[in-house]
């Protein structure tokens, strides 16, 4: 890293090593910059809360004020959670998802207007507008965000607990799958549902985060056993076969997601997280190979059996060609045409026409902003992302923990993995799994998981930018492959 | 781990720039693929809330017109007079799209044509909705009508085409049997579905279809006139004699009979005069003056007619009519009388008729006179265009008298009493062989034009599978009182 030994004053060596602020200050904690740029997000969405309203010809009620204070109240009190428990999280994280959030609930709104006195798909007319319902869930996200940040001082913590967090996370992740369907709907299509009272939610969203942390903890700690090289095969040097067991155990957990709970999505994002957390811990491009090869072999053999699986080709080859075949290319089609029609600027918000589009509140409301917001808003959006989700990056490469690099990185390439998986299958680029836009689309386990999700980047985050409180005893550090023994050991 | 987290960073932007890339191709690249695809009910919505143009005929009667309402769709077309202007008014369906000129003067009428764009800016300034433009016809309203009663007094299958030799303005379009275009137009999509049900039944007579531009028939001797076209240009006059047999057998045949009408002789000689033939309408003539001219010159001919041409717009698409293949002498000589492969649309054949009308002259055919601006003001006015010289004006005016040499020996009703007429009529045989022809009606041909010394108007009137009158139908009987009574209604009074 960036060594410049000019240990001078009452700063210690140590924090000159970590941050690249001059010794003797304080690194500047950029509270001011996220506060601003907070505002500036607010600014945004309050503007793009006044065209929906303009658009849709209705006069600015009451309830508008109420979305609009509700969203600035929450993410003020956010700022503050950060500001007094993550002094020197990175800046933009926070403005980044609160203009996400903000955007999401805006669309889920102007959704709610579309559909106001429209029969539904079952032919009744109960309107049930879900954007108030959105708001609550990101109160509950965000201090679940807020919690995390407070309870969980030192993201290392969490190493300790892989195993439990890894088991929760699989029986989570499988439970819809194996249990009844009175308690385990099939909703369009996927099982991927527990419903509880009034309540359903999506286990596999929390199963994600909790599974990373596992395999994080897990891949630190093994570290060494999977850089041994086993054979030399075409120039890569392979894994011995007894080392493959863990990714042989992820690829039959995708595997049993794709056809026990049919969800295509999560069965990729999960195999997609688990090759890049083997690739940054063993640095190792043989796994990423191996690891494409089982996934297609598996995905191949599920093509040739499952019916679900053809059927989300063949609309991704020619959706509109099958527009009228049942489970065909209706929706992929509606969405496409809306995207089209919207073009590069957009048809404006609260213009278009999105009760057009399936699904629009939530896997589809990306094709709702390109359709309003045209190819300039959906280009912002992911730009948004991408900022998002390299700034967390920039966390997990500047933290100096194994553990914390491996699990920011983790979750930073989920977001975009996520954001790659549903917005490709929203413009066709890749075909169709239902699963949803972080942050954008309508639903509280989504949003509490990536909350959660989002205060572990900015732990991860504020620890790579915190001046070092104690100098660590010098002279020497122990290698770096011992580093981790020292980090998962439980304290006296 | 640096170095790898640094190369998912890469991988991050890589499937941020792809998307990117996507996007790119969905809403900007190849978007009007599916904008303007049919299944994309957003753009039919857009035009529904936009004010639609008006279409008129030549007098100002609006035949499509517009009127507010309280429901999603916020304008519903009204057809005035629905049925007699069905099949060129065309309709504007929610469900089933667009026909006729609703679909080829869309942009016009819905206000997104690059004409209209300044007032489309100053719409969108002065924050007034947008409206379309107008679209004027070149029909006669009162001829429209006498020839839609016409037709449908008797119930008949069949087309009416006029057109102002001249110009080629068309003065009159009709196809029967016609249907309601109200009924599609309706904003109640179970009214729309129970009509396109019952207009799209096997058993319907197919009302949707406009005969007149998409009806390929045999013209029958009606054609007769193209080919003494080909042998007056072939140096020939009118008195230039052919064989006058009731029955000949085909060339390079020993039995296949080329028949008279009912084998009877052409005159008391060996030969008869091509005026004679053509007023008595003899095959065995014709045969053997298609035989003389051959294939190259009769196709030549035709195509100077208009034949031939496949991209002819009025601006509704038009059928191609042809002569077919002509694979030997036989099939030239079953040609010379409008049948075999010989097909034409009953606009092609209004097209011969006002050609001659006109001194030999071809104009092109049109129906919009002029398109205007949401405030009447007019954007662009069709001027006449001649596309080609058919005939010396002296052999137009040969062909001419022989064609009131026909209209003499024509028999029918209606028969205008003052006003001199040129015509040909066909009966034209249906089906391939002569057994099948033989029970099968005969569609009924007039074509005409008059009055014949100056000639202000050319019809050409089609009635399928013999009207009314059966197996015993001619196109003297059956058509040749529709087209006169259409003649007068132009001519008279006015």
């Amino acid at each position: 890293m960036k060594g410049s030994p000019v240990p001078t004053g009452e700063g210690s060596p140590g924090a000159s090593v970590a941050t690249s602020t001059s010794p003797g200050l304080r690194p500047p904690t950029r509270r001011g910059t996220e506060l601003v740029m907070l505002a500036f997000a607010a600014g945004i969405v309050t503007l793009a809360l006044i065209l929906v309203e303009l658009n849709q010809e209705r006069s600015l009620s009451l309830r508008i004020l109420w979305l609009g204070l509700a969203y600035l109240g929450l993410f003020a009190c956010a700022h503050l959670a950060v500001r007094r428990w993550a002094p020197y999280a990175d800046p933009a994280i926070l403005p980044c998802v609160a203009l996400l959030n903000g955007l999401g609930l805006v669309v889920i709104h102007r959704i709610d207007l579309a559909l106001e006195g429209a029969p539904s798909a079952d032919g009744t007319t109960v309107w049930d507008p879900v954007a108030f319902k959105q708001v609550i869930w990101t109160a509950i996200g965000l201090v679940l965000f807020a919690a995390t940040l407070k309870f969980l001082s030192d993201h290392r913590t969490l190493a300790r607990f892989g195993y439990t967090f890894g088991l929760i996370g699989l029986v989570a992740l499988m439970l819809p799958g194996v249990l009844p369907g009175f308690i385990a709907p099939e909703i369009n299509g996927a099982k991927i549902w527990l419903r509880i009272g009034p309540l359903s939610i999506q286990p596999g969203e929390f199963a994600k985060v909790l599974l990373m942390v596992f395999f994080a903890a897990f891949l630190v700690s093994k570290r060494d056993l999977f850089t041994i090289a086993g054979r030399r095969f075409l120039g890569m040097d392979l894994p011995r076969a007894r080392d493959l067991g863990p990714l042989f155990a992820a690829w039959g957990v995708a595997v049993a997601v794709m056809v026990l709970q049919k969800d295509l999505g999560s069965s990729l994002l999960f195999f997609g997280i688990v090759l890049v957390l083997l690739y940054v811990a063993t640095e190792r491009a043989a796994w990423v190979v191996l690891g494409i090869g089982l996934f297609s072999g598996g995905a191949i053999i599920a093509w040739k059996l499952f019916t679900h699986v053809q059927q989300r080709v063949a609309n991704w080859q020619d959706p509109i060609g099958r527009y009228d075949v049942f489970g065909g290319g209706y929706q992929i089609s509606q969405s496409l045409f809306g995207l089209a029609t919207g073009g590069i600027g957009g048809a404006g918000l609260g213009a278009g026409r999105p009760e057009m589009i399936p699904e629009r509140n939530t896997d589809f409301i990306a094709a709702v902003i390109g359709e309003e917001l045209g190819f300039v808003g959906l280009a912002a959006v992911l730009l948004i992302y991408m900022v998002l989700a390299l700034r967390g990056l920039r966390g997990a490469i500047s933290v100096r923990d194994s553990f914390g690099k491996l699990l920011g990185g983790g979750l930073a390439f989920a977001l975009c993995f996520q954001v790659f998986i549903i917005v490709g299958g929203v413009t066709n680029l890749i075909p169709m799994t239902g699963i949803t836009a972080p942050f954008l689309s309508y639903g509280g386990s989504s949003l509490l998981a990536n909350y959660i999700l989002i205060a572990l980047l900015l732990r991860i985050s504020a620890a790579a930018r915190a001046p070092q409180k104690a100098p660590k005893p010098k002279p020497q550090q122990p290698a770096i492959a011992d580093q981790h023994t020292v980090m998962v050991e439980r304290p006296k | 781990m640096n170095t790898p987290l640094r190369r998912v960073g890469m991988a991050m932007m890589v499937m941020i720039v792809l998307l990117l890339g996507n996007a790119t191709w969905v809403q900007v690249i190849n978007a009007d693929e599916w904008r303007k695809n049919s299944l994309n009910r957003r753009v039919l919505l857009d035009e529904y809330a936009r004010k639609r143009g008006l279409i008129t005929v030549a007098d100002g009667t609006v035949i499509a017109d517009v009127k507010e309402t309280t429901d999603r769709l916020r304008y519903l077309r009204v057809y005035n007079n629905g049925p007699v202007y069905a099949q060129v008014a065309g309709y504007l369906s929610v469900t089933y799209g667009t026909s006729g000129m609703e679909r080829v003067e869309n942009d016009l009428l819905n206000g997104s044509d690059d004409r209209l764009l300044a007032r489309r800016v100053s719409a969108l300034i002065t924050g007034r909705d947008p409206v379309g433009g107008n679209v004027q016809l070149t029909l006669d309203a009162k001829v429209q009508q006498v020839a839609y009663d016409q037709l449908t007094a008797k119930g008949f299958t069949g087309s009416v085409v006029a057109m102002k030799p001249g110009t080629g303005e068309i003065l009159a379009m009709v196809s029967t049997p016609s249907y309601d275009p109200n009924r599609l137009a309706s904003h109640d999509s179970n009214e729309q579905q129970a009509a396109w049900k019952a207009l799209t039944a096997p058993d319907n007579g197919n009302p949707l279809i406009n005969r007149a531009t998409q009806g390929l028939y045999p013209p029958g001797s009606t054609y007769k006139v193209v080919v003494a076209a080909a042998a007056l240009a072939d140096g020939k006059n009118k008195d230039a004699q052919y064989t006058a047999a009731g029955t000949i057998n085909l060339p390079g045949t020993s039995n296949a009979p080329f028949p008279n009408f009912n084998g009877q002789p052409c005159g008391p000689g060996q030969t008869v005069s091509m005026e004679t033939a053509l007023a008595k309408s003899c095959n065995t003539a014709f045969g053997e003056m298609a035989g003389q001219v051959g294939k190259s010159k009769l196709t030549t001919q035709s195509n100077k007619f208009g034949f031939n041409n496949d991209d002819l717009r009025v601006p509704l698409a038009v059928e191609t009519s042809s002569l077919g293949a002509i694979p030997d002498e036989a099939a030239l000589y079953q040609s010379g009388i409008g049948q075999r492969d010989v097909r034409v649309t009953p606009l092609q054949n209004a097209m011969v008729a006002a050609t001659i009308a006109n001194g030999g002259k071809r104009m092109q055919p049109y129906l919009v006179s002029k398109i205007l601006g949401p405030d009447l003001k007019s954007i662009e006015d069709t001027k006449p265009d001649d596309v080609d010289t058919a005939m010396s004006s002296a052999n137009a005016g040969v062909l001419r008298d022989m064609m009131i040499q026909s209209e003499v020996n024509t028999g029918g009703e209606g028969r205008l009493s003052n006003i001199q007429v040129a015509s040909k009529t066909g009966t034209a045989e249906v089906g391939g062989s002569s057994e099948e022809s033989r029970n099968k009606a005969p569609h009924a041909w007039y074509i005409a034009f008059a009055p014949a010394q100056k000639p202000e108007i050319a019809i050409a009137v089609i009635v399928e599978n013999g009207g009314d009158r059966g197996l015993g139908a001619t196109g003297g009987k059956v058509a040749a009182p529709i087209g006169r009574a259409v003649m007068n209604a132009y001519l008279v009074g006015r």
